[in-house]
């Protein structure tokens, strides 16, 4: 049984993401190569080398895969595939954007955001937002997966010393170019690997209020999320969602201020180890999940929490 | 332009869904179904762009069983001027979809085509870009916001990092992100006009589609229950609890 894992990455780090997709992997047993694809991405080929357990990375390093355009990366994956039996990628953006291409390609299915791997070909994966956990069987003899991050702790990321093999095909469809990127900057943990999350939602009323998060924040060294409704009023950027749509998060603790807890919500975050929620409505439905209720009015109970911390 | 949208009969996202108790499937009876809301969101662009004139036809598809002629005819009902049905019983997959949409491209040739995301039933999310790579058009997933630019669609995406913004060649496929716009409803003279517009029905061999399946649904189960914890009086409380009990912060 041979393996392939996805790199998701920067071209000079490794996402986190990547290290989930690799602990899923490693349930198949078996060989295990990792795909670098990219545009001077030989340094984040170079820390996949040293993810223990890794045979070799493949590194397509070419201007073509420079911002993982789908239409060059998936022609590229399809090509790779041909070797291996499993193709595994993280149910990132990225992952979400290519991988379907890469198995209607090959004429197989994809099996998206799977939780685990029960066998060689059964799965399980969260349908309608997670309130129902379908066992799924593959009849294909190459599987295409996503896998849900959060089901995976993070392989260990050193140790390791597989070899860097280059990958010199150049799959340029030549009919999507890269314009440009507004990528938010933060000294926070990024959402998806933080150990803490705070999240506010409509009841923090405007976006200059998300400042009563950061402080909390700060001192918990949490990311901030959002509802998709505080994300709709434009309080705060699209990629603070958490949810079924948004992403899905699985932190050791995780904060809900001001949100009442729409099931498309609680599809992002009920995996979470501990749950707190703060709202003035006793009863919204996130209490029917938090651990921790506190009924109270998030304006004055922010800033006490952010002393009592 | 000719815009293609491609619509899905789903369970109305307020439905909570629940396994039948023997885990044999998903309990679907007296559901109240809807379209998909990504869709929605796929029908309410193109229209969109018909008002602004850069579309000038707008067609709907649907691959399912015949009941998802209402949702094709809400769509036509928000401002769609024909639809095609694609009769299919049971379930098709992703993959299926697709190449019957692939069909549905090769007759119907359009410029652009929009579809939504995913699907809040499967949350495959996978149609648009299987589509894409059986055409060889494009993609621009997650869409925000997209501008037809002559020969170009410029696409803002919903990326884990913030905003990407792509340049793709005509014809092109978008798929639908939630902040794309905020469809209409309905108004009862559009709806009441619908009925007289337009729906072919076709069925998989008139598209040159053998349909087969590569996933069985073995069993369905509802997710571990979370129990309702306990209320805290204050933040002090809360705060001793996640110290002292849950030890999650120090």
């Amino acid at each position: 049984m041979k393996t392939l894992v996805i790199a998701e990455h920067d071209n000079v780090s490794l996402k986190p993401a990547t290290l989930n997709a690799v602990a899923a992997a490693q349930v198949f047993g078996g060989d295990l190569d990792i795909l670098v694809a990219g545009a001077q991405c030989g340094d984040a080929a170079n820390i996949a080398a040293v993810i223990p357990g890794v045979g070799k990375v493949l590194c397509a390093d070419n201007a073509v895969y420079g911002h993982q355009l789908a239409e060059n990366v998936a022609l590229l994956i399809a090509d790779v595939a041909a070797a291996y039996d499993n193709v595994i990628a993280p149910a990132t953006t990225n992952g979400k954007n290519t991988m379907p291409r890469v198995a209607a390609l090959l004429d197989v299915a994809q099996i998206s955001d799977i939780i685990s791997i029960e066998s060689a070909d059964t799965f399980t994966r969260p349908i309608y937002a997670g309130n129902v956990i379908a066992t799924v069987q593959s009849s294909d003899a190459k599987k295409i997966i996503t896998v849900r991050t959060t089901a995976y702790d993070g392989a260990p990321a050193e140790g390791g010393s597989a070899s860097v093999e280059a990958v010199d095909a150049v799959h340029d469809a030549g009919v999507s170019t890269f314009v440009s990127e507004e990528v938010a900057v933060s000294d926070r943990p990024e959402l998806t690997a933080a150990s803490v999350v705070i999240s506010g939602g409509r009841g923090m009323q405007n976006g200059d209020n998300f400042k009563l998060l950061e402080g909390i924040a700060d001192k918990l060294g949490a990311a901030i999320g959002a509802s998709r409704a505080a994300v709709d009023a434009g309080f705060v950027p699209n990629d603070y969602q958490v949810g079924q749509t948004g992403k899905i998060v699985a932190p050791d603790l995780y904060i809900a201020v001001g949100i009442s807890g729409a099931i498309q919500h609680l599809a992002g975050m009920k995996d979470s180890k501990v749950i707190v929620a703060i709202n003035k409505d006793e009863d919204a439905p996130i209490f029917q999940v938090a651990d921790y209720g506190l009924v109270a009015d998030l304006f004055e109970a922010l800033p006490e929490l952010e002393a009592a911390i | 332009m000719k815009a293609l949208v491609a619509v899905k009969r789903v369970v109305d996202y307020n439905v909570k869904v629940r396994a039948k108790a023997d885990g044999s499937d998903i309990e679907l009876n007296n559901v109240k179904m809807a379209i998909n809301p990504f869709c929605e969101i796929a029908v309410e662009e193109a229209v969109r762009l018909k008002e602004a004139g850069t579309v000038s036809e707008i067609v709907v598809v649907s691959v399912g069983e015949k009941a998802c002629q209402e949702q094709i005819r809400t769509a036509l009902a928000l401002g769609a001027d024909r639809g095609i049905h694609v009769e299919v019983e049971g379930r098709p997959e992703p993959l299926e979809i697709a190449k019957l949409l692939k069909g549905v491209v090769a007759k119907e040739e359009p410029q652009l085509v929009i579809l939504g995301k995913q699907s809040i039933d499967g949350d495959n999310n996978q149609t648009g870009q299987m589509l894409g790579a059986l055409t060889g058009m494009p993609q621009g997933t997650f869409a925000s916001e997209i501008t037809v630019d002559g020969d170009k669609l410029i696409v803002i995406r919903e990326v884990d990092g913030g905003l990407q913004t792509l340049s793709l060649s005509l014809p092109a496929i978008v798929t639908t992100d939630l902040r794309l716009n905020e469809p209409r409803y309905a108004s009862l003279p559009n709806i009441m006009k619908a009925k007289k517009k337009p729906l072919d029905v076709m069925s998989p061999d008139d598209l040159g589609v053998n349909i087969t399946s590569h996933i069985t649904q073995l069993s369905v189960a509802p997710p571990p229950e979370r129990s309702a914890g306990v209320k805290v009086a204050d933040v002090a409380e809360l705060v001793d609890k996640l110290k002292n009990e849950a030890k999650v912060i120090s």
